[in-house]
């Protein structure tokens, strides 16, 4: 297996940072799946693809915007009008969706050399992603398993709630270490856990 | 200002990129009429009030937007996709995440 290099590595400091006086109020961590897949379904396809990427995964991507589902080492969600994010910690996900979606469905782009995936994970999640972005994090408006695709300046990011209070980001690996400093920086006031 | 993309609900318009006026027609490629080649480049309705414009998502779901947009009090009328053709998927339905 290929061994994958982080952009974050000459910034990374695992340990805890910031105001800690009540904790570490958000734990951040690189998730490195070895699968990101970006789909596409060309119109009238997109409940073939949606069928395919439950073959493939086993994710139930419910057809509606934004809607997506998450396990401990996969994920799905909407992020766009019949595009969906898969992403697997194991490697080999984008060949089998190529498998099961053709050309006349839809397409299959491999993103996993070209996102970063970054999670932000603990009580105050929300309140430092609402300093980054114009988002509602409310669990209503956001509830566990849907994604939102937005953009913090000209940072582009696609960020999928996986639990009450945590958030998976991905961003441009490109881009990546400089969102990663921003977002510590945004994490200070309440204290944060690198791990 | 605020506009509701039929995808992503409510965004800042920070997210949006402004594509000009809507619903200009591109004369016949192979006409060398000049008159309507300088008028498709150039003229621009300019209301004080309604105007249909086009507006792409491009800090969110990419979509390629008409709106309809006032003029003078940045109201917002109406937001479509520019390929909405009656297909279901991807608008928000009853239920769906505001």
């Amino acid at each position: 297996m290929a061994e994958p290099l982080s952009p974050l590595q000459p910034v990374w400091r695992p340990g805890r940072h910031g105001n800690l006086s009540g904790g570490a109020g958000v734990v951040l961590s690189e998730t490195r799946p070895a699968s990101i897949v970006q789909v596409a379904a060309w119109p009238g396809s997109e409940r073939a693809v949606i069928a395919a990427i439950r073959a493939a995964t086993g994710l139930a991507v419910p057809d509606g915007a934004g809607g997506g589902v998450a396990t401990a080492t996969k994920a799905a969600f909407g992020i766009a009008p019949g595009r969906f994010l898969v992403v697997d910690q194991a490697e080999g996900l984008e060949a089998e969706l190529r498998g099961r979606i053709d050309a006349r469905t839809g397409s299959v782009t491999g993103l996993s050399h070209g996102r970063t995936a970054i999670r932000v994970d603990g009580p105050k999640a929300e309140w430092v992603l609402a300093k980054l972005f114009a988002i509602d994090f409310g669990l209503t408006a956001l509830p566990a398993g849907s994604g939102v695709a937005t953009q913090h300046h000209d940072v582009l990011a696609q960020i999928q709630r996986t639990g009450a209070v945590r958030f998976d980001l991905y961003v441009f690996r490109s881009l990546a270490r400089s969102f990663w400093q921003t977002l510590c920086h945004s994490a200070e006031d309440v204290g944060y856990e690198v791990i | 200002m605020l506009i509701t993309c039929p995808y992503c609900g409510p965004r800042d318009v920070s997210e949006y990129t402004y594509q000009g006026e809507a619903g200009r027609r591109r004369p016949d490629p192979a006409s060398a009429d000049r008159a309507a080649w300088d008028a498709y480049v150039y003229d621009r309705l300019n209301p004080a009030g309604e105007h249909s414009e086009l507006w792409q998502h491009s800090g969110g779901c990419r979509s390629h937007l008409v709106v309809t947009r006032n003029t003078l009090t940045h109201v917002i009328s109406s937001v479509a996709f520019t390929r909405e053709a009656g297909r279901s998927h991807g608008r928000r339905g009853k239920g769906a995440r505001r």
